[in-house]
């Protein structure tokens, strides 16, 4: 692309890429940017890049787990539990 | 544990039905605890914001009007709770970082045409490489403001949607998109720092 003006543009879509991914932006917006990023390598492997961070997350379950649930800590929200529905059928 | 399960839990636990509640524990202990656990940086608090959370929740569960939102519901509780256990140190106040800083770096050169980025085309398919990554990512949240962290755990790890994460921090809804997407290239970086040093190949055009 001759003409492409890589710095002005890609700072735009720079600031819009999240926004962008979560189909957040107006459709026109979104056409803009589904061209430019067709057109700009760096921009194109950038984006790439967000999306797999996003992805990381939505898959991310962490390794450390909580303490299995002390007898007298259970016991303790059951009461609550319990309060509540009597409260709710009273 | 479905999002769709998750909500049909919630309607059988304000219903009474006897065998949601373990259910409904032992789901939501779990993800209280993740969260409290980057959010405080300590398990004993992470801990102790669970119980105080589960009992919050258990009080007043009959105010749940819209169990659709049982998550976002449970989530804020889980929020203030976490507050009450704030550290001076790892809840500094923090200003809006500035997007330039979050830019990929020019390649060597100066060349407009190339930034300097790691190969990450290995990704998501590399079941080492991800679980490496996994690491890397959870320190990079763990790590970054809190402003930012609590937006990406609720909205990317959690899966909140931009208002209900909006309604468990107080934010408008800009401020949510605003923070998450700082906090994911915060996360990005990180990332792409990590495959860097391990050899990935540098440099796109």
């Amino acid at each position: 692309m001759a003409t492409h003006r890589h710095d002005e543009n890609c700072q735009r879509m720079f600031a819009l890429l999240s926004e962008y991914l979560d189909l957040e932006l107006p459709a026109e917006t979104c056409q803009e940017m589904d061209a430019h990023i067709a057109g700009c390598g760096p921009c194109a492997a950038f984006t790439a890049s967000l999306r797999k961070t996003i992805e990381l997350c939505r898959e991310y379950r962490p390794q450390e787990l909580p303490d299995p649930i002390a007898r007298d800590a259970r016991q303790k929200l059951l009461e609550a539990y319990q309060k509540m529905l009597a409260g709710r059928r009273s | 544990m479905e999002r769709a399960a998750e909500i049909e839990l919630a309607r059988q636990l304000l219903a009474g039905t006897p065998e949601a509640f373990d259910r409904f524990v032992d789901h939501f202990r779990a993800k209280i605890f993740h969260y409290s656990r980057i959010m405080c940086g300590h398990r004993e608090d992470a801990e102790e914001v669970v119980q105080e959370t589960l009992l919050r929740v258990f009080e007043n569960f009959g105010q749940l009007r819209e169990p659709e939102h049982v998550r976002a519901w449970v989530f804020r509780i889980a929020k203030n709770a976490c507050l009450i256990k704030r550290r001076k140190s790892v809840y500094a106040p923090q200003q809006e970082l500035s997007l330039d800083e979050l830019m990929p770096a020019r390649a060597p050169g100066g060349d407009p045409m190339k930034i300097e980025i790691a190969d990450w085309s290995g990704l998501p398919e590399d079941e080492v490489l991800r679980s490496e990554l996994q690491h890397v990512l959870e320190d990079a949240i763990a790590n970054m403001p809190e402003i930012y962290r609590s937006v990406m755990l609720l909205r990317d790890v959690e899966e909140l949607s931009t208002e209900d994460t909006a309604q468990v921090l107080d934010l408008n809804t800009d401020a949510v998109k605003t923070r998450l997407h700082r906090a994911r290239l915060l996360a990005r970086k990180q990332i792409d720092t990590y495959l860097r040093a391990n050899g990935q190949a540098v440099e796109r055009n």
